[in-house]
């Protein structure tokens, strides 16, 4: 029987196999950052362990760094004692670095790939759950928790035990307007936040292959977000195009080499998934959560849901309990919702492309009165490069701020966040409880909402700016 | 890491599903850049809430925490796992883990009990209706056993070996520091270097 793609770089990966024990599988990138790594650094002072491949290691600092004023020192104390322990820690073990004021820093999830360090057939880690990203390239990456951090560091190994495999398949073309992010909040909703537990999902189908590779990261970031470890695209000429002439891309007979090597990583024919969902791409529209989990999603066009809506009886509670919170009344026209605060940005849609879906839309119009919207890119390169496409002016003129690069109000952990009560519309990945600042209430939505949605200062599509 | 064979102590019900790693211990706590003193993050926005359940003084010292389905879902946070070991929880039982949670769990030594949602239930009500009763969690057989019930969990082989051996990961990894060298030695040149 053949193997999937998954399986396939598994296999290209054990160092040890043994009977009843997990397999011990070689990483190839170790990405790092402030928040997940200082006790793993602890870990590894305790016990006078080094770090055993500093070269396949890479340090950005991201989660907590401020968005404005970034020449000043961190205002708030504790997380200027976090990013200052991952420069000592750095130091100290000889990783390289990309600090605050450096061009290559950013998010740790944009900057991979951006550096072209992201490559087919790899195994990528990180101490975040949306290491699922840099699957889109065919990549095996996955999150990992703060031990794991410290195990990869002393070894450049970790113990694991196989998945399963999932393949989604979606058929057909996209219609105008609909976005890779409206693909897999349809997918999540579809299967539900545990629907992807246990497994990697392979996306496959015309619709995937058409995507760009902002496009293909976008849908395996938010693999996670239906519960799967990882999610992969198998790599093809889009692939091979994006990565060319990157910085740390293989150049000359590596190249070839490598390209030669990367073809071979799809699924055999033959190949069995243990699980197989199948949607139409035809289907799809614009979609935007309306609850507390990125499951919680529907079609712009509808109705907010109520209670009764679901069958299963902890969905029910699920539901009512996300419409307490989120102040919602089921049956209220979803894009009758009023919007405070926009967000552009995060790693699923902090990318040019995404900057540049976005300001397609705004050019022209003004955020609208009483909305506020915030643009943070994902990288500084992403700034950089966004700034000299003038979309930087774009968003200025039309009353968005421009900020600079790091995770910002995905997760609030620096000075953007929500207020309570406050209500938005953020490109990012997750919509908890209090993600973006306490008693802040989030929907989902694509690039092309977030401006749409500015505009009109409700939940809105481009087509509802004509 | 202490040796896990049987552990004996009062429960907490916690009736809610879905209980992400934000909820556990939200992203505030995670600025910290210490492995222990995380008790005070534990679920504290719930903990509000003068009726959230860890607010109930019948349940103080509790160190059995049984959960509704999907429990730790979201953010791989280990924080989440150190929270809920500083407030002293030694046991999770759930119908249903995150997977990444789950296996932060099973490295620092907490463990995760699975079993199947009608035990949660029974649970659920035994310790309500009798907030003293005590809780075994015995991972040498996998039993339960709370007031008249008895049930089996499942957990991971592997995991159960080393909770049970109190081992840690990168000691046994590093007994193959050989085979790792080896396999290095065998990397394709192409790979990419990040200095
Ligand atoms: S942008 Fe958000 S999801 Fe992505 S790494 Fe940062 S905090 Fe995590």
């Amino acid at each position: 029987m053949g193997l999937t793609l998954a399986e396939k770089v598994w296999r290209d990966h054990v160092v040890r196999s043994a009977d009843g024990e997990p397999d011990l599988l070689y990483i190839d990138l170790h990405l790092v950052h402030e928040v997940t790594s200082p006790q793993a650094f602890d870990g590894l002072r305790d016990s006078g362990r080094k770090v055993r491949r500093p070269d396949l290691t890479l340090a950005t600092e991201d989660h907590n760094v401020p968005t404005l004023n970034i020449d000043q020192p961190i205002a708030d104390p504790i997380s200027a004692a976090q990013v200052n322990a991952l420069r000592k820690n750095c130091e100290e073990f000889g990783v390289p670095i990309y600090s605050l004021g450096n061009a290559e820093q950013g998010i740790v999830h944009v900057v991979g790939p951006q550096l072209g360090l992201t490559q087919p057939g790899m195994t990528v880690v990180c101490g975040d759950s949306h290491t699922s990203t840099h699957g889109a390239f065919g990549a095996l990456a996955f999150g990992i928790g703060t031990s794991e951090v410290e195990h990869v560091l002393a070894t450049q190994t970790l113990p694991l035990k196989p998945f399963k495999t999932m393949a989604i398949t979606v058929n057909g073309t996209l219609p105008a307007g609909v976005t890779a992010k409206d693909i897999i909040l349809a997918i999540i909703t579809k299967i539900g936040t545990g629907g992807g537990q246990g497994y990697v999902l392979e996306y496959r189908g015309e619709a995937i292959r058409a995507l760009s590779m902002e496009g293909r990261m976008t849908i395996c970031n938010m693999s996670i977000e239906a519960g799967a470890r990882a999610g992969m695209i198998a790599p093809d000429q889009t692939t091979f195009d994006y990565i060319e002439g990157r910085d740390r891309a293989p150049k000359g007979a590596d190249w070839d080499a490598a390209v030669s090597y990367w073809k071979t990583l799809h699924t055999d024919d033959d190949a069995r998934f243990d699980a197989e969902v199948v949607i139409d791409a035809s289907t799809l529209s614009p979609f935007v959560t309306w609850g507390t989990n990125p499951g919680q999603g529907a079609p712009l066009t509808a109705n907010v849901p109520g209670p009764d809506d679901f069958e299963d009886a902890s969905e029910k509670l699920a539901a009512e309990k996300a419409l307490a919170y989120m102040d919602l009344q089921a049956g209220t026209p979803i894009k009758n919702i009023k919007i405070d605060t926009v967000f552009l940005g995060s790693c699923t849609n902090g990318r040019i492309e995404d900057l540049r879906a976005a300001a397609a839309v705004l050019k022209g119009h003004k955020v609208a009165e009483g909305t506020r919207m915030l643009v943070v890119p994902g990288s500084v390169r992403v700034r950089l490069e966004a700034m000299a496409e003038g979309l930087d002016k774009v968003f200025v003129e039309a009353g968005a701020e421009w900020r600079e690069a790091g995770c910002s109000m995905c997760l609030a952990m620096n000075p953007d966040k929500l207020t309570p009560g406050e209500r938005s519309a953020s490109t990012s990945n997750r919509n908890f409880e209090g993600r973006q600042g306490p008693g802040g209430r989030t929907h989902l939505v694509s690039p092309a909402v977030a401006a749409a949605t500015a505009v009109r200062g409700t939940l809105s599509s481009p087509a509802d700016l004509n | 890491m202490d040796k896990f064979t049987v552990h004996t102590g009062t429960a907490v019900p916690l009736r809610a599903s879905n209980v992400d790693t934000d909820q556990i211990i939200p992203a505030e706590y995670l600025k910290r850049i210490t492995r222990h003193g995380f008790e005070d993050g534990l679920f504290s926005a719930w903990r509000k809430n003068p009726d959230f359940v860890l607010n109930q003084p019948q349940f103080d010292g509790a160190s059995v925490l049984i959960a509704g389905p999907d429990f730790g879902t979201g953010s791989s946070r280990e924080h989440a796992v150190w929270a809920l070991m500083d407030y002293g929880f030694k046991v999770v039982i759930s119908s249903r883990f995150a997977d990444i949670f789950r296996g932060n769990s099973g490295k620092q030594g907490l463990l995760t009990a699975l079993v199947d949602q009608d035990v949660v239930d029974q649970l659920w009500k035994e310790i309500e209706n009798h907030p003293d009763t005590k809780v075994t969690v015995d991972l040498e057989s996998r039993t339960i056993t709370a007031g008249g019930l008895t049930a089996t969990f499942d957990v991971d082989e592997y995991v159960r070996w080393r909770l049970m051996e109190g081992l840690d990961d990168v000691g046994l990894t590093l007994k193959h520091v050989d085979t790792i060298t080896e396999f290095e030695g065998k990397r394709p040149a192409y790979k990419p270097a990040t200095a």
